[in-house]
């Protein structure tokens, strides 16, 4: 396992979120002036579960 | 009775927008029934059920929003469903006004917000888990807000965050803050030098906004979900959050909160904190918890002792657990309350948007009423009569959004309750903070008060027990939506805890008042 003991020095400095989901968890945070940027995610694979875990497998071996 | 529909294909909108469109097109002239929701097989059942699922509904996709209305008139029909077609416009103009241009995906998110450090991921449970992992592969810390979410995933999720020195807060993480941003239902708290580590959001919530009461704030505060202390899991999260608390010069004070984890688990978790050598509080809700003092640990049964004897500790002041605050008050409310109990009226029914708060107030009222006699949908031990049920488990929640937004389902469930003969108490919470709904309490007010009047109108007093988690700094307004409780009849008590004993006192046996009010009622 990594060192997580300089977590909270490194995440302390500034919060900068990236939203995906609920646009009203990005509202509140907007609101409050933390630097975030919301996702117009849609769903993969036309919403189908099964097609759409196929293809985050496939993403997966072509590396990130 | 007229019924139409309008189909949108590929058209995805998050379940708090459909929540929110929904409610606005009920309040439409002539609109008797309506759904707003995407075609997801789940989503066509619930509208079966509705009798709402049209041909059109019927033949939806995953990704199609579905909008139907049932109206008197042919004419109210056509303005509800044109009134859901400008909304929508509305909420998309507002965006493009705005300037903004969003990214459609999480790395093209990534390019445009320099220095992105965190993913706040609410996602449906089945695409979450593809989305957390890029995340952390891009370097991100995660919360996971989103449930039904696998344990397989979760297990390779953790690993990969714990591989990276990330935090994947969750699956089902409805709460942490973080370098004083709150994220998820959160409560408007003070910063200070608790830091606090949770596998409970509801739970968390508690503890906090008890904290804020007794003037006490928080360093940070980090949610890892209710499986990461399982046997399965392992507990690398609350292992990797002790980790960063000790170190961190902020925190002065750790809380630990959750269930009674596996014991090898509760083994390593324990040994952390003495090895970090700062004092520790632990809130692991279970039936056998042997409250006391070890070295730096105490270890509570309430998240209420949670708050109060972190609060003595940073205070270096003694403390003993008490039933209630004001126990002079008590006895004269749990008197009047059982003078008015009907015949025959003897039971107490929770309905729960905090699962958490359910939990705990099932603990607590197991051994005052009966093990054998609390049931509901938390694995208690017997079968009724008296009920507690967590209407935000998933089996209440696919297709519809969460309790601590939507009234509906709890507004249902008080109706019920209060048709009920035996009913003496309804025992319930309200949540506030970021998130929740806008006004939690007023929206389950008017049914309270119906309750009341229905069982007064069959001679029988129903008593409504509960309490707010929530800060005076909360949007809702502690004493606003206490005061809105208030007049609906409900006594309110200052937390969850203290509520079920109330209920206990007012619906069981004279000796369960006269073992917590000291002489009793």
């Amino acid at each position: 396992m990594a060192d997580y003991r300089d977590l909270f020095r490194h995440l302390g400095g500034e919060l900068r979120v990236i939203n995906l989901g609920l646009e009203s968890f990005a509202e509140t945070l907007e609101g409050l002036g933390v630097p975030v940027l919301h996702v117009q995610w849609t769903p993969p694979a036309e919403g189908d579960p099964g097609r759409a875990r196929l293809l985050s497998l496939l993403e997966d071996e072509d590396g990130a | 009775m007229i019924t139409r529909t309008t189909l949108k294909r590929s058209f995805y909108q998050d379940s708090v927008a459909l929540m929110g469109l929904a409610r606005e097109l009920r309040t439409g002239a002539g609109v008797r029934e309506t759904a707003a929701l995407m075609g997801t097989p789940a989503n066509q059942a619930l509208m079966a059920d509705a009798g709402l699922l049209t041909e059109e509904a019927r033949a939806a996709g995953p990704n199609d929003l579905v909008i139907v209305v049932q109206t008197d008139s042919a004419a109210e029909a056509e303005a509800a469903l044109a009134r859901a077609e400008s909304l929508l416009t509305a909420r998309r103009a507002r965006v493009e006004a705005s300037g903004r241009r969003l990214p459609r995906t999480l790395d093209s998110a990534v390019r445009r917000l320099e220095g992105a450090n965190l993913a706040l991921i609410s996602l449906p449970g089945v695409f979450a888990a593809a989305e957390a992992r890029k995340a952390l592969r891009r370097g991100l810390h995660v919360m996971l807000f989103s449930d039904n979410v696998a344990l397989e995933d979760e297990i390779a999720l953790k690993r990969l965050a714990a591989e990276r020195g990330l935090l994947l807060m969750g699956p089902d993480c409805g709460t942490a803050y973080l370098g004083g941003v709150p994220l998820g239902f959160a409560n408007v708290v003070p910063r200070g030098r608790i830091g606090l580590v949770a596998a409970s959001g509801t739970g968390l919530q508690q503890v906090m906004t008890l904290l804020a009461a007794a003037g006490e704030g928080v360093s940070q505060a980090v949610g890892v979900g209710g499986r990461d202390m399982s046997e399965r899991v392992g507990a690398p999260m609350t292992l990797a959050a002790l980790e960063a608390l000790g170190a961190d010069p902020a925190t002065e004070l750790i809380v630990v909160v959750g269930k009674p984890p596996a014991p090898a688990v509760r083994a390593k978790v324990e040994a952390r904190l003495h090895a970090l050598g700062k004092p520790a509080v632990v809130a692991m809700l279970g039936r056998e918890v042997t409250a006391g003092r070890s070295g730096p640990l105490t270890t509570v049964a309430t998240l209420e002792d949670a708050a109060a004897a972190t609060v003595a500790r940073r205070r270096g002041r003694a403390w003993e657990p008490r039933a209630f605050s004001d126990a002079a008050a008590a006895r004269q409310r749990v008197k009047e309350f059982r003078a008015a109990r009907g015949t025959g009226a003897a039971v107490v029914r929770g309905l729960f948007a905090g699962g958490t708060l359910a939990y705990e107030a099932l603990l607590i009222l197991e051994p005052l009423l009966g093990v054998d006699s609390v049931g509901g949908n938390l694995g208690g031990h017997g079968g009724g009569p008296h009920r507690v049920l967590d209407l935000g488990a998933d089996e209440y929640t696919v297709g519809r959004a969460h309790p601590m937004l939507d009234a509906a389902l709890r507004v249902e469930e008080i109706q019920r309750a209060a048709k009920e003969p035996d009913t003496a108490v309804l025992l319930l919470d309200v949540v506030l903070g970021h998130g929740a709904a806008v006004d939690p309490a007023g929206d389950i007010a008017p049914a309270l008060e119906a309750a009341r009047r229905h069982a007064q109108a069959h001679g029988r007093g129903l008593a409504v027990v509960a309490s707010v988690v929530g800060t005076t700094a909360d949007p809702q307004g502690l004493a606003a939506q206490t005061a809105r409780l208030e007049a609906a009849g409900a006594w309110v008590l200052p937390s969850n805890a203290q509520a079920a004993r109330a209920a206990a006192c007012i619906a069981g046996e004279p000796r369960v008042a006269e073992a917590l009010l000291d002489g009793g009622a």
